[in-house]
């Protein structure tokens, strides 16, 4: 049909309607409006009055309000800070502790429950009926008990180790007892904060690397083994930086002293006990999830990957993880944040963390409010940081589809 | 346990923030009681001597006792108390909301929770203080030997504050092991955790007596590192409550030096001393001041009996000597206002 013939067929003449407004309650739009403005004016109303009434309430009742109190010498006795801290130092520095302390938990915490729970869930899937009976075990009896009882129970553990004196001695100069691992430390020099960075950069130039590789790969079909250059530039390249740098290495041996050992590194029984229950407690989840996640990929995929002539650990790694990952990430966020928060059972035996610092502080100073807006603030922080990357990480590992 | 904890500071952050309306509007904590029936008394949950359920479940101590006594005053009824266990951390938050009437938890009295929490202590039902405890095979005669030690410690406490002073003032270091939960932190102890367990010295007391055979094993050290006045706590600007809290507490001390007892108390009816003619509401017409029956003080005696009763009920069996805690009249700190 000509052009022209299209312009007068009057089929083709209407329009669509357009959608001017009109103040009419069967208008979708106008609808929508009115709701949404109605239903935002109810929650502000709600926080409105629920501040008001707080604030007059508090000062009807001579309660102090506000943050001055952070500047405040707290006074608490802080059994392990990752920072300088004494009794004389601020509220507000204390309470940096406790967040300082709560972090450490739940970064290693992580880590070694991604560690252990993907052991487990890969143990869970093998062909060794005891390996996999076991794995199965493990996972059943640690998810379905609660975690504040496995808590109490590791640091009951802890506790019945003998005192100091009678310490155990597994083995060299590492001594175990009822105030926790202690273990010979090195004293530590600029060059050992030296190689640590070259560490780093290690990894991040190996990291370049390997991309570099790829790409060569993708250009020429050529593969270059990445090991050898893995391995120069992560434990080489720290270990020559220590060595220009003189090479210090003084050992600092615990010994007996008074009451208890001095010198060394230590663990406490706080922070063994809360590590690990968390550990082995969330690992279990992992462990379900890993599962889950490879079991999700469809056996024609391992196939279809042995019929491209890859080795099985090729196919793992090329074929099956990057598929099987958009299944285990999203749930892993959460086993993160559950780690985070669970932290938290920290008060329980004694570890101080972040609620733990603030319950005190709310105590000694009696502003419970603005102490648990504070412990709010930090999980609010924590876990939002947590999704954020994790999200990211997940649009970066999801399916290109194009 | 915990959760409950936190639950309680998150109910009173609530409460604070929904609690009837407008306090304007609210009617006193007198009057409130008076309408509910029965009142709401915040102890803590075990600690023998103090508030600790017995084997039947009946609450029993000093702090208890107390509680009871108020409520013998403002219904002739000891039994209308509803007993509210708190924690260290929670107790405060618990008073505020309003979830308790009043707070009789080994609380001590100082500036900050009268002029900062809104609180007011009525008297002093136990003049404490804190002291260290070790165990006898440690071969410690004093604090100040403890440089470097490991202290088992409740956080939320005075007791907490007054540990780094005394440390800080004798220039010793030592590690502290904070845990909330008295029982956790008594194991804590008990296992070698801590090589010291330090709080009021009551409580070191309470904690000894329950020790059975073991008590030899454990030692406490002579030094009292500071004042701990133990009392009752009401809420600000709540005069009448305040009131009545504060002279049931003198009306058993008054009891105790008019020698009036539970035993005797309806033979004193007849007694021609004034002073207890007063006090057990035959003339004078006191009780009315307080909004009371005029019977108040005979019906506290009768039900809980004198302050010296409540001791020897309570603290006597885990062998603490009365000491400062007697009448002035025999060297001690307890002292009542003329009941006139």
């Amino acid at each position: 049909m000509p052009n022209d013939a299209i312009a007068a067929d009057p089929r083709y003449a209407r329009r669509p309607p357009t959608r001017g407004m009109t103040l009419s309650w069967r208008d979708p739009t106008v609808r929508n409006i009115v709701w949404q403005v109605l239903i935002l004016g109810a929650v502000a109303f709600v926080v409105w009055w629920l501040v008001s009434n707080t604030m007059r309430n508090l000062e009807v009742r001579r309660i102090a309000t506000g943050f001055g109190f952070l500047g405040r010498e707290a006074g608490l006795p802080i059994g392990e800070a990752m920072v300088e801290y004494s009794p004389a130092d601020t509220y507000a520095r204390a309470l940096l502790v406790g967040v300082l302390n709560t972090l450490r938990v739940a970064v290693i915490g992580a880590v070694l429950a991604t560690i252990l729970g993907t052991i487990v869930g890969i143990a869970r899937l093998s062909r060794n009926w005891l390996v996999s009976r076991l794995a199965a075990v493990y996972v059943e009896v640690l998810r379905d008990l609660p975690l504040l009882l496995q808590l109490l129970f590791w640091y009951g553990l802890m506790q019945a180790l003998p005192g100091p004196r009678q310490s155990l001695n597994p083995f060299g100069n590492v001594f175990l007892s009822n105030r926790g691992i202690k273990f010979p430390w090195i004293v530590w020099e600029p060059a050992h904060t030296a190689a640590l960075l070259a560490f780093v950069a290690g990894i991040a130039a190996t990291w370049a690397l390997a991309r570099l590789f790829r790409a060569r790969q993708f250009a020429t079909g050529q593969r270059t083994p990445i090991w050898p250059y893995a391995l120069g530039l992560i434990a080489g390249l720290p270990i020559a930086v220590w060595l220009l740098m003189g090479a210090p290495w003084t050992v600092d041996v615990p010994a007996l002293r008074g009451f208890n050992f001095s010198g060394g590194g230590t663990v406490s029984p706080e922070f063994a006990a809360l590590l690990l229950g968390l550990v082995l407690y969330t690992a279990a989840f992992i462990a379900e999830i890993v599962r889950a996640g490879i079991q999700a990929i469809h056996n024609g995929q391992w196939e279809a990957a042995g019929a491209l002539g890859l080795s099985r650990g090729d196919q793992l790694r090329l074929i099956i993880l990057p598929q099987a990952l958009r299944v285990i990430v999203p749930p892993m966020t959460s086993q993160y944040l559950n780690i985070t928060k669970n932290s938290s059972l920290a008060v329980a035996i004694g570890y101080q963390d972040i609620v733990s610092i603030a319950n005190t502080t709310i105590n000694q100073t009696g502003q419970a409010i603005e102490g648990i807006a504070i412990i709010m603030m930090v999980y609010l922080t924590i876990s939002l940081s947590i999704s954020a990357f994790m999200n990211w990480y997940n649009a970066r590992i999801a399916l290109k589809e194009r | 346990m915990r959760n409950a904890m936190r639950a309680g500071v998150f109910a009173a952050a609530f409460t604070l923030g929904t609690a009837g309306l407008a306090v304007a509007q609210q009617q006193s904590t007198f009057d409130a009681v008076k309408a509910r029936g029965t009142v709401n008394c915040g102890v803590s949950t075990g600690v023998a001597g103090f508030s600790n359920p017995d084997s039947q479940g009946v609450w029993r101590g000093l702090d208890v006792d107390g509680c009871r006594a108020v409520a013998a005053a403002l219904f002739g009824d000891a039994s209308k108390v509803r007993f509210v266990g708190t924690t260290t951390q929670n107790r405060f938050p618990a008073l505020q909301s309003g979830e308790v009437d009043v707070l009789v938890r080994t609380t001590t009295w100082t500036l900050a929770r009268e002029a900062s929490l809104g609180f007011l202590f009525t008297g002093v039902n136990f003049y404490d203080g804190q002291a260290f405890m070790v165990k006898r095979s440690l071969g410690v005669n004093s604090a100040k030997e403890l440089d470097g030690a490991t202290v088992c410690v409740q956080p939320g406490t005075t007791t907490e504050l007054n540990l780094s002073d005394y440390f800080r003032t004798n220039r010793m270091s030592f590690r502290p092991v904070v845990i909330e939960s008295v029982e956790e932190i008594r194991n804590a102890f008990i296992s070698g955790r801590c090589d010291v367990y330090t709080n009021d010295s009551s409580s070191l007391a309470s904690f000894r007596s329950t020790q059975g055979a073991n008590a030899e094993q454990y030692v406490l050290l002579p030094e009292i590192i500071s004042k701990e006045p133990l009392g009752p706590v009401v809420r600000k600007g709540d005069a009448k409550w305040f009131d009545l809290v504060r002279w049931v507490g003198f009306a058993q001390l008054a009891a105790e030096e008019l020698g009036v007892t539970s035993a005797n108390v309806d033979e004193m009816l007849k007694s021609q001393n004034p002073e207890i003619q007063r006090l057990l509401g035959v003339t004078g017409g006191l009780g009315e001041m307080l909004g009371l029956d005029n019977r108040w003080a005979y019906n506290v005696i009768k039900q809980v009996g004198n302050f010296e009763e409540m001791w020897e009920r309570s603290i006597t069996p885990m062998g603490v000597p009365r000491g400062i805690n007697n009448l002035w009249t025999k060297g001690g700190l307890m002292y009542a206002p003329p009941v006139r």
